[in-house]
């Protein structure tokens, strides 16, 4: 058998693609590391949906004309393209929505009005991003349900020895949790919660946002029920997500949105509702911006999702290990080789706006804030970090500004 | 000076880390919270009010954000000490932004702008005056 080696990443050759990287920020070579918020746009991308726009455009599912076609076609091609790249055994899983934040609307108000009631729980975990988090507490409330989270641990791992008690005491019917923490970079153990959840009788519903962007995803092999990600975080439009769902639960489920599209028949005495996935597609979709998605799976796949995970392994234990350098600089988060790139600190005496709004002066880009993560946040005992996020396109030398920058940010506020 | 010395001036930073007014107060006349949902920056104000029920005797605050929202709340306790509440209540936004006397983002605008905006809640509720458009939607953020 011959050895294959993956083609390791060129992030130089890769940031060529990328025009944003053209323009200087603050007089200074822009670095970005805010990818985990939102990613930037290759070329490639940028083109196909221009060119869509130019030669292909029209509405989609309804015009008989040569246009309306082509846009069906581009529409429906991306479809096809994420059905590839999830590994989803039918495109009638696959379900465009505007964000993931749709997508885990459309789960916990379809799914969850229908099959949640007093004596139920919903577990959720501290870790969640709000879009996976608040829909999920409302629709408790709305239901009488419970809702509870699965603590961490110090490391910011899930502290999953609170199943056991969880499983003796109350009825589990939903496990929402993410992939990988928008915060902490912190990698979940999906597959074992998705085996656990469905052993208490509850569904597993992922948001896969910060690992469809970064590493290779297979809804089989996760074996969940539900996942969500977004498109702007992965070289695509914003304005474009997905919900992939089992087709049995999709089909059982009542529909989120209702309008256009989404019907078979509609009369005064009765409506009929559309097979999948135009049952949860009401409404004009965002068809370019479908369109840009499928374009910027292909530039992903053509890069390698083995190629980026290993490149961005390589720069969180980088980054993890210049940060160690600044003095009052605390890390949150597990060690190195068990996260994604993503990293969250603060520095001692100083907000961490204002350590962001130094880094900018220096042309590092990176977020600040509770990330979208209040209840970690709290969890923490702190009301915002600092956060650097790396993908293909981050260089080691853009690290290094940062931890430069981070100096800069010490003299300013000794 | 590049844009982020200006910034992060010396008054700012000394503001930041030693803020005037700060602190709390027993029954206070006038009191409100607010804070800014986009950045967790907190601020809130309490306010006690001279015998004519109208001049700022004295102002207090307490929070936790950034520098630029803390050391701006911190200039404000010293610009309305001994003014009329009536007048605070009234004041354009300008002058505080004059006072803090930085270049601002429009998000870091909002960050300078905390504390003044709750100074007015708390001053347009203790006088029942309503709360004018610029600052609508303040004084339904109130802390947890």
């Amino acid at each position: 058998m011959g050895v294959t080696t993956e083609a390791r990443l060129d992030a130089e050759k890769v940031r060529a693609d990328f025009p944003i990287f053209k323009q200087p920020m603050h007089g200074k070579p822009l670095a970005y590391l805010d990818s985990a918020n939102s990613s930037q746009k290759p070329r490639q991308v940028l083109d196909a949906v221009r060119d869509f726009y130019e030669t292909s455009y029209a509405n989609v599912h309804r015009a008989v004309y040569e246009l309306g076609g082509r846009a069906t076609e581009g529409y429906e091609g991306a479809r096809d393209k994420v059905q590839a790249f999830v590994n989803a055994e039918s495109r009638r899983e696959v379900i465009f929505t505007k964000g993931a934040t749709e997508a885990l609307n459309l789960v916990a108000y379809a799914w969850g009005l229908d099959n949640l009631g007093p004596g139920d729980t919903v577990l959720v975990t501290e870790l969640e991003h709000h879009s996976n988090f608040v829909p999920w507490q409302y629709i408790a409330g709305r239901t009488g349900a419970d809702f509870a989270a699965i603590p961490i641990d110090g490391c910011g791992e899930l502290a999953l020895d609170s199943l056991d008690e969880l499983a003796r005491t109350r009825r589990v019917k939903v496990v929402a949790c993410g992939l990988v923490s928008n915060s902490l970079g912190t990698i979940n153990p999906v597959e074992r919660l998705g085996a656990w959840a469905h052993d208490q009788g509850a569904i597993m519903v992922v948001d896969a946002c910060q690992a469809a962007p970064h590493r290779p995803i297979d809804v089989q092999a996760l074996g969940c029920d539900f996942l969500a990600f977004t498109g702007h975080k992965m070289l695509a439009p914003s304005g474009i997500g997905v919900l992939w769902g089992r087709q049995e639960l999709l089909q059982k489920m009542s529909p989120f949105e209702l309008g256009g599209e989404m019907i078979r028949s509609v009369s005064i005495e009765r409506t009929t509702w559309n097979e999948l996935p135009n049952k949860f597609e009401a409404g004009t979709p965002p068809i370019a911006q479908a369109y840009g998605l499928g374009v910027a799976i292909d530039y992903l796949s053509v890069v390698g999702l083995e190629a980026i995970e290993e490149h961005e392994a390589r720069l969180t234990a980088h980054t993890i290990e210049r940060l160690a350098e600044i003095p009052g600089l605390t890390l949150f988060g597990p060690p190195a080789d068990r996260r994604a790139g993503i990293v969250s600190f603060t520095l001692a005496g100083v907000h961490p706006h204002d350590v962001a709004q130094i880094l900018d002066s220096e042309g590092v880009a990176v977020r600040a804030g509770h990330h979208c993560n209040q209840p970690l946040m709290h969890r923490l005992g702190i009301p915002a970090t600092t956060r650097a996020s790396l993908y293909l396109y981050t260089l080691e030398d853009e690290v290094d500004r940062l931890v430069a920058g981070l100096q800069r940010v010490r003299e300013v506020f000794k | 000076m590049s844009d982020m010395d200006e910034l992060y001036r010396d008054v700012i930073l000394d503001h930041y880390k030693n803020p005037r007014g700060h602190g709390d107060m027993q029954k206070p006349d006038a009191q409100a919270d607010g804070l800014n949902p986009l950045c967790g920056d907190e601020v809130s104000i309490f306010v006690s009010f001279a015998e004519d029920g109208d001049t700022i005797e004295e102002v207090k605050f307490q929070g936790r954000g950034c520098a630029i929202s803390q050391a701006s709340t911190s200039m404000l306790m010293e610009m309305v000490q001994g003014r009329s509440a009536v007048a605070v209540a009234a004041m354009d936004r300008e002058e505080l932004l004059e006072e803090v006397g930085i270049p601002l983002t429009p998000v870091r605008l909002k960050c300078a702008l905390l504390g003044l905006g709750v100074l007015k809640v708390a001053l347009h509720r203790a006088k029942g005056t309503p709360l004018p458009d610029e600052w609508a939607g303040l004084d339904e953020l109130e802390l947890a």
